[in-house]
């Protein structure tokens, strides 16, 4: 049963098994776990972000396409659904306009890029992908009429997906994990009381229905890829990342394949975009278009592993925490380092980004195949140690370095 | 020439790289169950000729047919789902997949599933089992399941041989199957290739630089020299003409303990 839901494709190490329960279940009970806005906003993230970065691993990871418009279909979903929702009022039908209005423009957009990489190959694809988005940003940016320009736009959400939409009488039960642990540290003796100051109550609204509304994306968008990628068709985009050269030569009409690719990605994207419009009610060129986030797509991507498809579970969520939690693991660790010269100014809250960079840096110099890939290389590694090399049928693969 | 219709046929085939005309107006047919050798000095162009006809290079001029259909403007992919089968000089193959998936994917390609995507690829027990099948033909099942970047050269050699045969092609392209293969990995492919001789009814090239090897298994030697084809008839005849002694083993001297001892 597991078997089949997972494709058979399984973590394959049991400390990314492990992380990969943390990470689920956090983001399943997500809103009974972690109090506060800004855990919500964090989760939030992650689920939209797991399906970007998933959507990009299939490209970049699985048929080594370089693409830098990534953000262009993710904001053309953000802004399909803000718009529509602008102009014919915050109803489910409304929603539902936006999202095929702009899977349509997507699939139109992608289709000609896809087409257009028959033409130009590798970099120089890369390099066009960047021009368009650029022209993209500027477009929406230029538009403002429409779009908002630079000042973005506020999307009215149906009331169902709204604050004011309570589904339960009363509010339900939470316990917030972070206070628990830091509670069960500094005194363990305590343990009642430290209880009692973890639970809190979820008042369960619109905004949780929506949340979940983004997990369940989330979980069919990256199942569907799971099996996607070892179907007979993944196999053959593996084949192109491998040689390209020689998968043509075995009779695959390789261009077909990359514009399946490029066109499948670009909408998975452009649902993401749906669904972080409606979860942040907020869109503007820099949360949906800038180059920054594309950069941060393919750090998530490239952190986690690429050619992993987990690597965008694991990359995402590391990527998003230590974004918006960094700064203050930064100060509280400065509060112990306050008066020691030059430490302190170091660790110092402000200097959250230059943390932020060694740690990539970091991650790149010990995980050189994202923490995925490397997890998996290391446990197979500890296998073959124990027993000889891999001779059935179906041994494993060993993730790509 | 025989009266039945040739299988395979390029027509004053010729590719002008900028000036240097490396293959020029080639025409030659090739007939059902017959095996033709393709011999000549390095640089004479014969996997460029090769990489004309399976469509690796779109030809400058003339025409490549295949059982009376033109191919010319067809791109390689086309080209091998028609039927033309090739193995290339250097191998070729997807070194971060195993040896098994390399095989399957030519068995999928051959059985046109390469678009399914709602299926497990490690489901279709038909395409493994048929996978398995051509990597015993070439001794390789017990590397099934090795990634091919970790295979010995000579291991690589024949799964390049393998793919060819999972396409189940009508013609077969073989261009030095056993360069750097150690002496007793070759009679595996030898043998092979004598076994899809005598199923009759394909049409196998060869180049090959051993002449004890293409004296034993040759129907007919076409020799190219310089982009032309100077000879084309029976082995015994063929080396023994002047026009060979002089074009291939005369250009060529280091060719020639090959043919004293073969």
């Amino acid at each position: 049963m597991l078997s089949r839901i997972l494709s058979e494709d399984f973590p394959r190490s049991k400390t990314l098994t492990a992380l990969l329960l943390v990470i689920v279940v956090s983001l399943a009970l997500g809103p009974f776990l972690f109090d506060g806005i800004r855990a919500f906003t964090t989760l939030g993230m992650i689920c939209v972000f797991i399906m970007v970065v998933a959507a990009y691993d299939l490209m970049l990871g699985y048929t080594h396409i370089v693409s830098f418009a990534h953000t262009m279909f993710f904001g053309i979903g953000a802004y399909g659904v803000a718009m529509a929702v602008d102009g014919m009022g915050n109803s489910f039908g409304a929603v539902l306009v936006g999202i095929i209005g702009a899977l349509a423009v997507s699939f139109v957009l992608s289709l000609l890029l896809g087409l257009l990489s028959l033409r130009v190959k590798a970099i120089f694809f890369a390099l066009v992908t960047l021009a368009v988005a650029f022209a993209f940003l500027s477009l929406v940016t230029q538009l403002y009429n429409i779009t908002g320009g630079e000042d973005g736009m506020r999307v009215r959400v149906p009331r169902e997906l709204g604050p004011a939409f309570r589904p339960f009488e009363n509010s339900l039960p939470g316990i917030d994990v972070p206070t628990l642990l830091k509670g069960l540290l500094t005194q363990p003796w305590n343990i009642g009381q430290v209880w009692q100051e973890a639970t809190f109550e979820v008042r369960f609204n619109g905004r949780n229905v929506m949340y979940y509304v983004l997990v369940a994306m989330a979980t069919g968008v990256f199942l569907f890829l799971l099996r996607l990628v070892n179907s007979p068709f993944g196999r053959v985009l593996q084949a192109i990342r491998e040689n390209e050269f020689r998968a043509e030569a075995l009779g695959y009409r390789t261009v077909v394949y990359r514009t399946a690719v490029v066109i499948l990605s670009a909408l998975v994207a452009t649902l993401a975009g749906a669904g972080f419009a409606l979860i942040n009610r907020y869109v503007n060129p820099e949360n949906t278009l800038n180059f920054e986030l594309m950069v941060f797509i393919l750090l998530m991507c490239v952190i986690g592993g690429m050619g992993t498809l987990y690597g965008a579970i694991v990359g995402s969520t590391l990527f998003i925490l230590a974004q918006n939690y960094l700064q203050d693991l930064l100060g509280w660790v400065g509060q112990y380092t306050a008066g020691i010269p030059l430490v302190e100014n170091l660790l110092g809250e402000d200097h959250w980004l230059l943390w932020f960079g060694v740690l990539f840096v970091l991650s790149v110099y010990f995980f050189p195949a994202g923490v995925v890939g490397q997890l998996r290389i290391w446990a197979l590694q500890r296998r073959n140690r124990k027993s000889p090399p891999p001779s059935g049928p179906e041994a494993e693969p060993v993730a790509q370095t | 020439m025989s009266s039945e219709q040739a299988v395979l046929e390029t027509r004053d085939l010729t590719i002008n790289f900028g000036g240097h005309v490396a293959v020029n107006r080639v025409s030659c047919q090739f007939h059902k169950g017959t095996l033709t050798s393709i011999v000549g000095p390095n640089g004479a162009g014969k996997t460029t000729w090769f990489n004309l006809i399976s469509g690796q290079l779109k030809a400058t001029a003339g025409q490549v047919l295949l059982n009376g259909e033109d191919l010319t403007g067809l791109t390689a992919a086309r080209r091998a789902d028609k039927g033309l089968g090739r193995a290339f000089q250097l191998t070729n193959l997807f070194p971060n997949l195993t040896a098994l998936e390399n095989v399957r994917l030519a068995v999928a390609a051959r059985h046109h599933i390469g678009h399914v995507f709602w299926q497990m690829a490690s489901h279709r027990r038909d395409l493994t089992d048929r996978a398995m099948e051509y990597l015993t033909r070439v001794n390789l099942a017990n590397r099934a399941g090795y990634l091919v970047s970790g295979l010995p050269h000579g291991d690589q050699r024949k799964l390049e041989v393998a793919l060819m045969l999972a396409l189940e092609p009508e013609v077969f392209m073989f261009d030095e199957p056993t360069a750097g293969m150690s002496v007793d990995e070759v009679p595996v492919i030898l043998d092979l290739i004598a076994d899809i001789k005598k199923q009759q009814d394909k049409v196998i090239l060869l180049v090959e630089h051993k002449m004890d090897v293409v004296r034993s298994l040759s129907d007919r030697i076409v020799v190219l020299h310089n982009g032309e084809l100077v000879a084309d008839g029976e082995p015994a005849e063929v080396i023994a003409s002047p026009v060979v002694q002089e074009a291939y083993l005369g250009a060529s001297p280091d060719q020639q303990p090959e043919v004293a001892h073969g």
